[in-house]
Order: structure tokens, then sequence, then C-alpha cells
């Protein structure tokens, strides 16, 4: 281990720095010079997180590449940053996906180039800090600061109904977020004046703030998820972003919620979670079920695709509420592969939109005509979507439903139809919009990918089919904290 | 009888700007209209001298002078510093603005120079009547700049009405203080405090007293339900002058609280606290309902400023060092992003063509990239989102309520804040998403152009790195208690 060297920071600061040089470079004179710094930039980002994964000792539970330091006494706050096994697999995964979104807006975005790559390498770079936050201020600063880009990003390069949408994400957040806020403060008080996550983690508390504090971190980490009822934000905010920023919601901020439950909700208050686990559950299969339905019934290949994502995020929390090490380890593997799963499904939504600026299904079909190579990605994305064993997506709905049987058996058979509906409304997407007759002259018109675009596509693909096919990598850098935070979650707090 | 002179050390600022005024009065009418600037340079160097007066004064010590009226500790040199770094920065922002105007004259120097001079001794006042007399002396300098565009007939009725509403606030505060003499027999602020301790009062007759003294600081701090004044005036007068009454005086204003409420009637927290638990709750909501509607940006900084005056008192609320402490640095914090978004309106503003309405902050991305990045930064900071300051003097003002217990006062203020970020986010929303309705170019001069760019990144810099103001603010109260 590279004892005393700041990676953490570096892997945070490295990609906002970098951000701020491209900002830097100014007017869409200069976009090619904006693009490959941004390239390089994200690529170095990426490069420079694989220690983390190198370094990392599966065997410990406890934080690893800790860095503490004051930064404002006068509240006892930290500058301090450490990972764990849940974390640092988030960690790459983010930094993994920021090259693949700036490659996905290297032609298609043509104005203000500098502040569209400048905004996901900030992004990516607040992300970082989210995940390896372990004082609660520190947090909650980069898990608001991430607001901002993202608010620019939907706002500026969105849709025709950007702004709606923009606000509309921004305010949803900000109102779930800061009721969390007050939560720290009180834990705060009760903790006579540490804002440290590690210390909350061995707070007594009584049961009643716990399931306030419990209630409050809900709707902060519900709204991010998002869970059923407080989901509408997100079918709007993909719609009308672009590609890039779809793919970045849905591959990385969704997990900044289901990260928030695993370091915050389940350790600080573990008898209210227990407590509340039946509520959860029901949220969870509602979101699984209801919500699958609902995509069903999309006639917006992005919408069916964000009611998808929430469908597949009712699976993480589900799993992150039947306390066994099935049900957990199942709900990371998921949060991870969802990750590939849905960045590739946008990408290609991406690819198609690009030439046909629709996102109407009903616009398409006999793509798989024109574009064969484009066809089989999409294909097997959407298999591994819909949970086809051999790719990501079944290894973890399969833990989460092994461990649901073992708490439950309806709670295993309702989670189990997400097979089917999973699959129905996929594929139905898949063979409306590839196959059958070329539908209109403008598909006619179509060209297949670019090397740019196969590049892309590629490495996801890659990453689906090896995480389906050994996710061993994976699961043994969680293994021992996952376990660590079961016994944890075990043990009364009262 | 021998007469001893006090000692005028402490005072040695006020006295300093107050032959500065008259010189620059003089110098104004010697110099004659093409060297107007004279009077503005002169204006800066009294400032700079003041604080350079104050800062080599500085000390922890304690010092009464004037028979006990006037003191001199580390609360009032900080928050005296803190007021001419402002009223500077106010005269380098409005200095183009007000020349095209024709009121770049030696009156706006002078009146600007003695509302400082007001500020001041509201900081230091240790008496009713001296707190009484720096209120007014800041309260008629700021009416008559309000009414310094003669010919406007809407800076005028915005005189007016600024003008008869604050004489009613200081007949109110002064009627209260009366009460409070006639139930302690002192004006002293100390003295008072000592006699509520004893016990042995008329509480009724203090309590009315309070009562009235609450609702004049109320008016004074454009506390609702005492806010009617705000919106009117800030819309009324010249931008300049707005700029000035939204940012130094509230830094005097939390001077003037901590006297007459903390320092005075301290003793009597558990009567002040419930009122002021009120007042904050309705600026809070008034403040952030009211702003949504606005699409005049001076009218909707004007309840703003309302919501912003509810968290502050928020903080008075814990009534203990943490919680002042938390107050100070908010009115800072609050200070600085005031004095940047006016600026930006006064830039956005040109000959013969008045920056009003939130839509001329349409598209200004695509006019000026770096003001509209400095503009967000302020507006998200006032919308309290980090890593911008506001976030942190919300933070420190939120921890202070829940130290005292009241839970649900926070979760009121976080749900009433998250309203407020809708008409922040607005403007931000019109500056990158919206396309410019006029191209003209924005071209601030050199020292305006520096001194906007410092302002905006302050307000993240001071975010990133918080210790310092607010070790500042702890360090003022705690050697001022």
């Amino acid at each position: 281990m590279l004892l005393g060297f700041p990676l953490l920071s570096l892997v945070i600061w490295l990609p906002v720095l970098i951000g701020l040089l491209v900002f830097a470079t100014g007017g869409d004179r200069n976009a090619p010079m904006a693009r490959l710094i941004a390239i390089i930039g994200s690529v170095l980002g990426f490069l420079v997180a694989i220690p983390l994964y190198t370094q990392f000792d599966p065997a410990l539970s406890t934080m690893q590449f800790v860095e503490k330091h004051v930064w404002f006494e006068r509240f006892n706050v930290h500058y301090h940053l450490g990972v764990d096994g849940i974390s640092m697999p988030l960690i790459l995964l983010n930094c993994f996906t920021t090259p693949l979104v700036v490659m996905a807006g290297w032609e298609v975005i043509r104005e203000r180039v500098s502040q569209y790559m400048g905004a996901f390498l900030v992004m990516s770079g607040i992300v970082n800090g989210v995940f390896s936050s372990l004082d609660t201020i520190l947090f909650y600063t980069f898990w608001e600061a991430s607001l901002i880009p993202m608010f620019l990003i939907i706002g500026i390069w969105g849709g025709p109904n950007r702004v709606y949408a923009a606000i509309k994400f921004f305010l949803y957040t900000l109102l779930g977020s800061l009721l969390m806020l007050v939560a720290f403060i009180y834990l705060y008080q009760a903790s006579d004046g540490s804002f440290s996550i590690l210390d909350y983690h061995h707070l007594p508390l009584p049961i009643e703030p716990q399931i306030l504090i419990f209630l409050a971190f809900l709707l902060a980490f519900a709204v991010k998820v998002p869970m059923w009822p407080v989901h509408t934000w997100l079918p709007d905010a993909h719609v009308e972003a672009p590609t890039g920023g779809s793919v970045l919601l849905a591959a990385i901020l969704l997990k900044m919620g289901g990260y928030g439950f695993l370091r915050f909700s389940l350790p600080i208050v573990p008898d209210a979670s227990q407590y509340l686990a039946g509520m959860m559950i029901a949220l969870s299969l509602i979101a699984v079920v209801y919500i699958g339905l609902v995509a069903l019934m999309q006639v917006d290949m992005k919408k069916l695709i964000a009611y998808s994502s929430i469908a597949h995020m009712g699976f993480v929390t589900l799993g992150f509420f039947l306390f066994n090490a099935y049900g957990l380890e199942g709900a990371m593997v998921q949060m991870i592969s969802h990750g590939f799963i849905s960045a590739a499904m946008f990408l290609c939504v991406g690819v198609l939109y690009d030439r046909l600026h629709s996102r109407q299904i009903a616009d398409y079909g006999g793509v798989v005509n024109k574009m064969p190579v484009f066809a089989a990605f999409f294909m097997l994305f959407a298999m591994a979507n819909a949970g086809l064993p051999g790719t990501s997506g079944f290894v973890g709905e399969f833990m989460v439903i092994m461990g649901a049987v073992k708490v439950n058996f309806w709670y295993a058979f309702l989670a189990a139809t997400t097979l089917i509906f999973g699959a129905a409304y996929t594929l139905w997407l898949y063979k409306r919009v590839i196959f059958g007759e070329v539908a209109s002259p403008a598909v006619e018109g179509l060209k297949d990918i670019s090397k740019r675009e196969f590049a892309i596509l590629a490495i996801l693909a890659i990453s689906v089919l090896w995480l389906g096919v050994y996710p061993f990598p994976l699961t043994e850098v969680m293994h021992a904290t996952v376990n660590e935070l079961l016994v944890h979650v075990a043990n009364s707090k009262l | 009888m021998d007469f001893l002179p006090p000692d005028f050390s402490p005072a040695y600022p006020e006295i300093f700007l107050l032959v500065m005024v008259c010189v620059v009065m003089l110098a104004d009418l010697v110099a004659g209209e093409n060297r107007r600037y004279i009077a503005y340079l002169l204006s800066q160097m009294a400032l700079f001298g003041c604080a350079l007066l104050t800062f080599i004064t500085f000390s922890a010590e304690t010092t009464y002078t004037f028979s006990g009226m006037f003191v001199d500790d580390a609360m009032a040199d900080i928050l005296k510093l803190m007021v001419y770094i402002t009223v500077a920065a106010v005269l380098v922002y409005s200095r183009s603005y007000i020349s095209v105007r024709g009121m770049f004259t030696g009156e706006f120097f002078s009146l600007v120079l003695f509302a400082t001079l007001g500020m001041m001794v509201m900081i230091s006042a240790s008496h009713f009547l001296t707190l009484y007399l720096g209120l007014e002396l800041l309260s008629l300098s700021l009416y008559a700049l309000v009414a310094l565009q003669r010919d406007n007939a809407t800076a005028t009725e915005a005189a007016m009405k600024f003008f008869v509403l604050g004489a009613l606030a200081s007949g109110f505060l002064l009627y209260g203080m009366s009460m409070v003499y006639g139930a302690t027999g002192s004006l002293h602020v100390a003295s008072v405090s000592e006699a509520i301790k004893t016990g042995a009062l008329n509480h009724e007759v203090l309590v009315v007293g309070l009562v009235f003294i609450v609702a004049g600081i109320s008016f004074k701090l454009s506390a609702a339900p005492f806010h009617m004044w705000a919106p009117d005036v800030y819309q009324g007068a010249p931008t300049a002058i707005t700029l000035f009454i939204g940012s130094a005086p509230k830094l005097a204003a939390f001077g003037f609280v901590m006297r007459l409420l903390v320092d005075g009637l301290g003793e009597m927290v558990a009567d002040w606290q419930g009122m002021l638990i009120i007042l904050a709750v309705m600026s809070m909501a008034v403040g952030n309902i009211a702003a949504i509607a606005q699409t005049n940006i001076k009218r909707m900084l004007a309840y703003s400023t309302i919501s912003h005056m509810g968290f502050l008192i928020l903080g008075f609320i814990s009534a203990d060092t943490n919680g002042y402490s938390s107050a100070m640095f908010y009115v800072i914090s609050y200070v600085l992003m005031t004095l940047g978004t006016f600026a930006i309106i006064m830039i956005l503003s040109r000959e013969g063509f008045e920056a009003e309405n939130i839509d001329d902050f349409k598209g200004l991305n695509k006019r000026n990239p770096w003001y509209a990045f400095v503009t967000m930064l302020l507006m998200l900071s006032m919308a309290g989102i980090p890593p911008m300051i506001g976030f942190y003097a919300k933070l420190s003002v939120l921890q202070a309520v829940l130290s005292a217990g009241f839970i649900w006062l926070a979760i009121v203020a976080v749900l009433l804040s998250v309203i407020g970020a809708f008409y922040y986010l607005r403007i931000v929303k019109l500056m990158y998403f919206d396309e410019p309705v006029s191209n003209e170019p924005i071209l601030p001069q050199g020292d305006v152009k520096v001194l906007i760019s410092v302002n905006g990144l302050a307000v993240i810099a001071l975010g990133i790195f918080p210790q310092m103001l607010m070790g500042l603010s702890l360090y003022a109260i705690q050697n001022s208690m």
C-alpha cells in the first residue's frame, strides 16, 4: 500500500482541476482543444483510480487509503477520506464512466463544448468525493455540489422541456438532502460535537430519534435512488438530459442514493432500519413490480429505460433491507452492473437519437437492416437489462432473489416477476425498434455506428460480459465489508 | 471642580472619519465640477485611514470611554473593519453608475461617510442614547441618499416611504427605551443589565418596553411583519444606493442588536426569545414566498434580504456565544453576497438603461461567461448550496438552533429555504438556459472588474475555507461577552 500518499485526494481533485482547465479554454473556437484535454483528463482520472483496486486489501473491513486533516475547527469538521469494499467499486465505476460520457459527447455537442466537457470532469471529481468522504459535512458538501454541474448539463444541453426537468431535479434533491442535513446536525449534538461518520456508527441512540433520523435519511436517499413514490423527477430528467447526462445520471448519481443507505442508514440507525425494514421492502417491491408495468407502456425509449432503471434500483434497496449477505452483496453487484447496463442502454438510444432526432419508439423499426453492428450490441445490452444469465444483470438479481427466499418466499416471488416484466419491456422495445420492416425513409438513410461509438459500446459490452461470467473480482473486495456491516446492523444501538 | 478630559483613544477612528467628512465636503466645494474624483479619492483614503487606526488600536480588551457611553471591544473592531471594507467596495462598485446618472457629487460621498460614522457609533455604543444617535445618523443619511436624484419620482417616493416608516420605527425604539429607563432608572447598557439581574423590577413595564424595542429593531432589520418598506425602497432607490442600504447597515444592525438585546436586555432572554422566533419564521416565510412572484430583480433581492434577516435572527435564539457568533458569521457572509449581486446588476446597467428586471439576466452566459459564472456562485451561495459560503453560514445558524433544542424550527427553516432556492435558481436558469435579449457588451472599469471577480471568488473560497471568518466571529463574540 502506498502509505501516506494522498491517493484519494488525487482521485477527487485531478478531474476537478482538469475540468477547470477545460473551462479555461473558453469559447467554441477552442473546442478541439477542450475535447482533447477532457479525454486525456478523464482517462488520467481513471488511471489514477486503478491503484485503489490493486492496492486494496480485501481482507480488511476497515477504511483504507485514509486521509484526515482538520478542515474547520469551529465545528470540528475534518477533511476525512477513506474507502472500504462498498465505496471503492463505486469510485472505480465513476472513473470508468467519465471517459465514456466524454466520448459520447465528442461530436454531438457543438455548442459551448468547453463548458460541457468541463462540467463532466468536475462532476466526476465531486462524485468521487461523495463516495470517499468520512465526514458528514464534507460528504454533504460534495453531495450538494454534485447538483450544480448536473443542473447545468440538463438545462443547457437538454431537450425542449429541459428547464422544467432541470429545476425539478434540483429542487427535489435539495428538499430531500436538507432534512438529512438537519439529521446530521442533530447527530452532531448527540455525539458531543463530532461530524465523523465513523463516530456515528458507534453512537448509541434511543429508538425514537433513530426512526426520525432514518426517515430524514430516507427522504434524501430515496429521492436519489429513486424509490417509488418519489421517483417522478427521474423520467423527466432522463428524457430531457443529453445522452451523456442520462448516462451519468443512471450509472452514477442513482448509486449515490444506494450508497447513502449503506454508509448512513444501516450502520447509524440499525434498529430503526430493522424496525422499518417491512416498509422499505414493500416500497422496493412496488418499484420492481409496478414500475416494471409502467415501463411496459412507454412510447418514448428514454422514458422506458428510465423506468427500467427505477425498477432495477428497487432490487438494490430490496437487497439492502433483507439483512443477509446474499441480499447485500447482490444489491452491490446490481448497483455496479446497472451502472454498466443503463449506461449502455442510454448510449444505444443516444446513437439512434443522434441520427434521427427522435426518441419515439414508433418512429423506428427495421433498424437492423441498416445498422447490423449496432443491432448486435443493442441485443446484448437488452438481454443484460432483462437479466439473461451470463450477463452482469443476472448475477445481482439472482443473488437478491436468493437472499429474499431466505426471508420470505413471497418477497422472492414478487421480486422474480421482474425477470418476466424486464424481459417483456426490454425485448418488446428491441423488437419494435430493431426488427420488422424498415419503417420510414429516415430509417432507410441510417448509417451504422462509427469507430468512436463502436469503441464505447465494445468497452461496455466487455464489462457486462466479464461481470456476468466472473463476478469474483468484484465480490471479493466487498465481502469483508459486507460481512462487517451485517454484524454491525445485527447489534442493537439502543 | 476639575474637568478631566475623557480618553479619546477608543474613538480615534470615529473622530478621524468625522474630520475627513468635513474635509471631503470642503475639498469638493473648492475642487469644482471637473475634479469630483478628488472627493472619491479622499473618501477612500478616509476609510483606509479608519481601517488603519482600528487595526493599530486593536486589542481583545474592552475599554469604555465618555463616561461609559462608548465601548471599544473586539466585536466592535472586527465589525467596523468589515464596515470599512464594505463601504469601500460600495464606492468602487457605484462610481461609474452614479457618474453617468449625475450623482457623482460631494454630497454622495459625504452622506455615505456620515452613514458610515453612524454605523460605527451604533457598533460601539454602550448607552441607549449613543445607540439612538448612531442609528439616527445612519438613517437620516440614508433617507437623503435615497432622495439624492431630485428629479427621480420613484426615488423620491421611496425616500418618503423610507423616512416616514423609519421615523415611526425610531419612535417605537425611543418609546421602548424610555420604558426600560422607567423600570431600571438607567440608560447605560451595563447598568440596565445589572438592574434587571436583581429581579426586583416591574416586569410588566420592562416587557412592554422590550416589545417596542424589538419592533423598532425589526423595522431596521426589515424583518417581517415590519418589512413593508424594504421592497419599495430597494426598488425605488438608485441601484448604487440600494447596494449601500442592503450591505453595510446590516453589519451595524447586527452590532445594534447585540448591544441592545444581548448586552442590555440579555437577562430577559426568556421574553425576547419567543418574539424572535415569530419574527424569524415570518421573515423566512414572507421573504421566500413573496420573492417567487417578483419580476423586478431589486424587489426580489429585497424579499431575499427579508428571508436572510429571518435566518440571521435565528442565530440569536439560542442566546449563547455559539449562536451569536453564528449570526455574526451569517451577517458577514450575507453582506459579501449582497455586494457582489448588486455589483452585477450595476454593470449590466448603462447610460440610459437600468437593469431592473430579472429578464435582463437572460443569456448572460453567452454575453459574458465569466460574469455569468460569478453570478451563479452568488445565487447558489444565497440559496445555501455548498461549497459556497452561504451554506456554511446556514449550517452554523442551524447548528445553533438545534443546540437550543428547536428541532422543528430548524426543519421549518430548511423547508423554507428550499422554496428560496427556486428563485435563485431562476436567475441561474435565465443566465444559462435562455437566449440573450440584448447583445450590448458589458464593459466595467478595470478596478470594478477585478473587485467583482475577487468578490465572486471570495464567496467560494471562504466557503471552502470557512474557518477564517467563523473563527473571527467566534473570537469577536467570546472577547466581548
